[in-house]
């Protein structure tokens, strides 16, 4: 897909209507994430009820590409156990980096669209910011 | 059509838009073949030897050092200084004459408007210093007034640190009246000369500036080249910058004496192709004459700027003057993050820059969080300006919006 279908098809939808960028009562987890180098600033709040994500948003700006791989990040972890949303962000950050199986981008959904990011290295941070922001917040509770 | 843009390569495809200057310019011809010329024809290393090659570039090195001090209007060739960049000139200033002349309370004052380059080293100077950092506020367009500048230049101000012309908002700022009123208070004035000395012929000495520091980068020459202008009589008692190699006179054991001024500030192997490859980018400026090119980029941005307010959803930021530009016109698309911007014209092979530009407190004083910059040089052409305008159109309708 090239980029400008890529913005038609869904990254613009997401960014202009998203579904999960709105301020959530009852969050139990929450981790800001920034990218300083471009501005785009979230902030990732989840519900974690038994281990398994029931309720997730964000709050911030930045440019379409961090928003709506936020939203689309949301969409695709929220209902799943923590062990599979981890899962799901390590596929995405792989496919990313242009280092997952065809079978493992398409666990990610609507995500996969975002593939073609890994041809784009001054965007990349961009597409990584809310993966690696449930990433961090996930992991650090382990530990 | 441009005649300068045939010795150009890299523009010879018709199908890129570059404007993305304000970050580096290309370059002739005439500046690769001679970086070329140097090492299949006169390669040692410099300063050295004692055979004819080593002795043909040092000639060569030292030749630049001159070509360099006349397009400043140095007084002499030995207040040159070659460093890497901007970046690296503005680092010796303060690591060499900022730390040893700064005592507790002192205060340093540059403009909101520097690049991070005129900022941090200050920023590091009166951190170990114990000094006060203070700044010049701008107009909305820009523009600093007299009365601003007295305001706060006092007699404990030892550094003014100003850029000559912004990165992003392509002012020109009155250097010569700051260093008047610095002179006045007994400070030292280091310009900033990185957007400055690609645009408008500039004089050291007329200025009043005590150091200038330039990049070879954005003024046709190669990467990894830059120079500083000191006046001798602070360059002579500063102390080195960096030790090692090729800048002493004698060592002992526990000791050292160090060269004169320049050799002094430049230890180790120098860059003497990248230094013969700046002054071939001086020679050609010289060429092609900063009347014309200032006369090319005015028209160039009045057309841009004239073209931008016809378009909705654009924010323009910076005066409304075309003369007052330096051929750098940053905005803003409403609704739209300047990455994504310029990540659809790049589908277009239209080249701006995006984000911070290096300047975030401006942009904090701007109200923004990242801007578009679209920044021309001579070379480039009004049919760009009507083609990048086009794209630019298209833009929001990519990004999702009715139009």
């Amino acid at each position: 897909m090239d980029l400008k279908s890529m913005y038609r098809e869904i990254v613009n939808d997401h960014n202009l209507h998203p579904t999960h960028k709105h301020d959530m009562e009852g969050a139990n987890m929450e981790l800001r994430g920034v990218n300083p180098s471009c501005g785009d600033d979230i902030t990732l709040k989840l519900k974690v009820e038994n281990g398994v994500i029931t309720d997730g948003a964000y709050v911030g700006e930045g440019c379409a590409i961090s928003q709506a791989s936020a939203d689309m990040m949301l969409d695709l972890v929220i209902g799943e156990d923590e062990e599979n949303a981890k899962h799901l962000a390590d596929i995405f950050m792989r496919m990313i980096k242009g280092d997952a199986s065809e079978e493992e981008i398409e666990e990610l959904d609507e995500a996969a669209a975002l593939e073609n990011i890994s041809h784009m290295p001054a965007r990349v941070k961009c597409a990584m910011l809310g993966w690696r922001t449930i990433n961090e917040l996930l992991e650090d509770e382990e530990s | 059509m441009n005649n300068w843009r045939a010795d150009f390569p890299i523009l010879s495809d018709e199908r890129y838009i570059y404007f993305d200057n304000a970050a580096t310019s290309q370059r002739p011809k005439q500046v690769t073949d001679a970086i070329t010329r140097f090492y299949e024809q006169d390669n040692a290393n410099p300063l050295r030897g004692l055979y004819e090659w080593s002795v043909r570039a040092t000639d060569d090195y030292e030749n630049a050092r001159s070509a360099v001090a006349e397009f400043l209007h140095a007084k002499k060739a030995e207040e040159i200084i070659f460093t890497r960049n901007t970046t690296e000139s503005l680092n010796l200033v303060a690591y060499s004459y900022g730390l040893s002349h700064l005592n507790e309370g002192d205060e340093i004052v540059v403009c909101i408007t520097e690049h991070h380059s005129n900022l941090l080293p200050w920023q590091m100077c009166v951190k170990k210093k114990g000094a006060v950092l203070k700044f010049f506020e701008t107009e909305p367009d820009g523009t600093l007034t007299e009365e601003e500048i007295r305001s706060k230049i006092t007699e404990k101000t030892k550094i003014v640190a100003i850029g000559h012309v912004s990165n992003v908002l392509g002012v020109t700022h009155p250097v010569k009246k700051i260093a008047q009123i610095a002179h006045e208070a007994g400070a030292v004035v280091v310009v900033d000369g990185a957007q400055s000395a690609p645009h408008i012929a500039v004089d050291v000495q007329e200025l009043g500036a005590d150091f200038y520091a330039i990049s070879g980068h954005k003024m046709l020459g190669p990467m990894g080249i830059g120079a500083l202008y000191g006046r001798m009589e602070l360059l002579e008692e500063m102390p080195p910058f960096l030790t090692g190699g090729e800048m002493i006179e004698f060592v002992t054991r526990e000791d050292a004496t160090y060269a004169e001024v320049p050799h002094k500030f430049e230890a180790g192997t120098v860059n003497a192709a990248g230094a013969y490859g700046m002054a071939a980018g001086i020679a050609y400026l010289k060429q092609v004459g900063f009347d014309a090119i200032m006369q090319q980029e005015e028209k160039l941005t009045a057309r841009l700027l004239a073209q931008l307010k016809e378009l909705p959803h654009i924010t323009v930021y910076g005066s409304e003057d075309p003369a007052k530009h330096s051929g750098i016109v940053t905005f803003n698309v409403e609704g739209c993050h300047p990455h994504d911007v310029s990540s659809i014209l790049d589908e277009d092979h239209v080249c701006i820059r995006a984000g911070h530009h290096c300047a975030q407190p401006l942009l904090q004083y701007l109200g923004v969080n990242a801007t578009c910059r679209a920044s021309m040089y001579f070379y480039n052409t009004e049919e760009e300006v009507d083609r990048f305008v086009e794209k630019l159109a298209g833009v929001r309708k990519e990004l999702g919006y009715g139009s």
